[in-house]
């Protein structure tokens, strides 16, 4: 994406629906946004994208929001891994689990 | 002065007197004691006695029945309508109810908000507004015509009044709206309370101006304060209530068991001043669940004893 | 434009959950501008019950469908030959929408997916405000373009009451008191002299208390 303010509610639902454990959106620092609030935006989406996903059973702590700048490879990997490490200490979606089940 | 109905509050104005008016709210109950104790209370102090229309949107027995229990006791009310509870039929055949009983006032009134009362999720009616309750009124008693046209078998002889609050916003307004009323017909108005009489002289003095003083008789609505609390209670929570730092800072010099006395001398201090202002024909005395004190106010203003008028 | 707002997921899931195949129908019109149920709230809202459903263990289809408008015939045909493989349908346009597709679709059990709330203006991006109230009998001519009808809490037409307090609605400060915004604009119009003309009693048949109401234009009738 061009952009975290690309990013919808039903992008990161879908990825769900289809089976993630966890989604995790990582945007440019507040503030430095090249499109002023794009990443403002993908925070709100974020929100919204949690609220649903605790009403539906899913668990809103699977998805969050990261801000850094292009030049902190090594910020990318810090918050990769503790997304990694929250999504295993959570466990596998319950919609993966219920697909398989179905399947 | 001719007057236009069998109301001692118009005769007693007509005269020239400066007349006085207090209020009493009707209780959350069907037990009448309660407005006649009330209107017991007052009844020797004032020369008419408004009955509130379910204030602050609290639902009460009504204005009418209350209204009635006075006039049962030989008293003179005043019928408080607002046009939130009721469309043109209702009020129309309610100001007929109060006509077969001889109640000879009528303050037009929008009403508060539903939303500060009781019920708060209710519907609002609003079908008319305050001036155009004053302009029904009026057709009903000098043309004995109902709103939809017909005659009216034996038309009600009301005085009609109406509120005006002079510290509303905006203020270059206040006056043409006054001028506005007096246009639809109104012929006394009770004010708001007033505690910034600087404000208040100003409105009428501009009222003067426009002739409007001779038009219509303002009674100056005054209210004691109970304490300090009540008087911060009135400039920050009430909508449209004007109460100067001054007033709150003589309220909060007195001790605490003081400042009922310091808050009744107020009021009679402001009578005082706005008797000799020229356009000023009465008082409006509100007296919130206090009206054991009008009696008092009424005498420490020097306007007592009330004129006695033939009815 | 019909401005609604999105009703709570919960009350969707309890209104449909009896059901087996599912259609969500959006509208491409006001809702859709409002953000309420266009194509991209349909996918959002369907995503969430599909979800929900699978992870209660219950066998459920749910489609999504956005249409032109779902106040005209015209468009609601275009389900016509899909209609019947739905048990419900959620409707996700304004109460006209969604009783327009009862009336078509005589059958079929039509949820609503918003609650309509009025008819307003984008003030900005999630910020809506109402502006009127189809009362029938447009006074904004001598309201200064300003409609005390859907803007006075109390509909005064010969305002302001006395609970208008620096420019704002006694029922709440964060309301602009609508005779406040009608004098300032007399004033800027240099019309303040309107302000004295009393507003005769209105005629609200043309309201909703006519009952319901209908515009017939033989004219442009084929």
């Amino acid at each position: 994406m061009p952009c975290t303010g690309k990013v919808d509610v039903q992008h990161i639902l879908r990825a769900f629906e289809k089976g993630a454990d966890g989604v995790y959106a990582v945007g440019c620092m507040e503030g430095d946004c090249h499109f002023n609030s794009g990443n403002f935006r993908a925070r709100k989406r974020v929100e919204q994208a949690r609220k649903l996903l605790n009403t539906v059973g899913v668990g809103g702590e699977r998805v969050e929001m990261f801000n850094l700048s292009s030049a902190e490879g090594p910020r990318f990997a810090e918050y990769a891994r503790e997304m990694d490490r929250r999504i295993r200490d959570i466990g596998p979606s319950p919609i993966k689990l219920a697909m398989k089940k179905a399947a | 002065m001719t007057t236009k109905t069998p109301s001692k509050l118009e005769k007693i104005l007509a005269s020239g007197c400066l007349a006085v008016t207090s209020e009493v709210g009707p209780p959350r109950g069907g037990n009448p004691k309660h407005i006649e104790e009330k209107g017991r209370l007052i009844q020797h102090h004032v020369d008419a006695i408004n009955i509130t229309d379910n204030q602050t949107s609290v639902t009460r027995m009504c204005s009418l029945a209350a209204c009635i229990r006075l006039k049962l006791m030989g008293l003179e009310p005043v019928l408080q309508m607002v046009t939130r509870d009721r469309n043109r039929i209702a009020l129309q055949s309610d100001i007929l109810g109060a006509a077969s009983f001889d109640i000879h006032n009528i303050l037009c009134l929008s009403g508060d908000h539903q939303s500060f009362g009781d019920c708060p999720t209710g519907q609002n009616v609003h079908d008319i507004d305050s001036m155009q309750l004053i302009q029904t009124v009026r057709r009903m008693r000098d043309e004995g015509k109902f709103l939809g046209g017909a005659d009216i078998a034996c038309p009600p002889r009301m005085f009609v009044g109406a509120a005006e609050n002079p510290f509303a916003d905006p203020f270059e307004i206040r006056v043409p709206r006054l001028a506005k009323k007096i246009a639809a017909g109104v012929e006394f108005i009770q004010t708001q309370c007033i505690y910034n009489l600087d404000k208040f002289e100003l409105w009428v003095k501009q009222a003067r101006e426009r002739g409007l003083t001779e038009k219509v008789h303002i009674l100056a609505g005054v209210t004691p304060l109970k304490s300090v609390g009540m008087a911060r209670y009135m400039k920050n929570r009430v909508p449209g209530m004007d109460v100067p730092d001054d007033v709150i800072k003589r309220m909060a010099a007195v001790p605490k068991e003081k400042q009922p006395d310091e808050g009744i001398t107020i009021c009679v201090e402001t009578i005082e001043r706005l008797k000799s202002v020229e356009g000023v024909h009465g008082f409006h005395i509100m007296a919130i669940e206090w009206e054991e004190k009008v009696a008092e106010i009424v005498e420490r203003a020097g306007l007592f004893p009330r004129p006695t008028v033939e009815i | 434009m019909i401005v609604a707002d999105k009703k709570p997921i919960e009350e969707i899931i309890q209104q449909v959950e009896s059901y087996h195949n599912v259609l969500i129908l959006g509208c491409n019109e006001c809702v859709t501008v409002c953000e309420a149920g266009g194509k991209k709230e349909v996918g959002i809202l369907a995503s969430a019950l599909r979800m929900y459903f699978l992870n209660n263990g219950k066998d459920m289809r749910i489609d999504e469908v956005t249409l032109e408008r779902q106040c005209d015939h015209e468009y609601l045909e275009e389900i016509r030959d899909r209609i019947d493989r739905y048990d419900a349908v959620v409707s996700l346009a304004c109460g006209v929408g969604v009783q327009f597709m009862a009336e078509t679709y005589l059958s079929k059990p039509i949820f609503p997916g918003v609650n309509t709330c009025f008819l307003g203006v984008t003030e900005k991006r999630g910020l809506w405000t109402e502006r009127c109230q189809a009362c029938g009998q447009c006074i904004l001519a001598n309201t200064a373009g300003i409609c005390p009808v859907s803007r006075c809490a109390k509909r005064i037409l010969n305002g302001p009451c006395g609970g208008s307090s620096k420019g704002k609605c006694e029922v709440n400060k964060d309301l602009d008191c609508a005779w406040q915004l009608i004098v300032d604009r007399l004033k800027a119009l240099g019309r303040m002299d309107d302000y004295e003309k009393l507003f005769s009693i209105k005629d609200w048949s043309t309201d909703r208390a006519g009952g319901p109401r209908k515009v017939i234009r033989e004219d442009v009738q084929i």
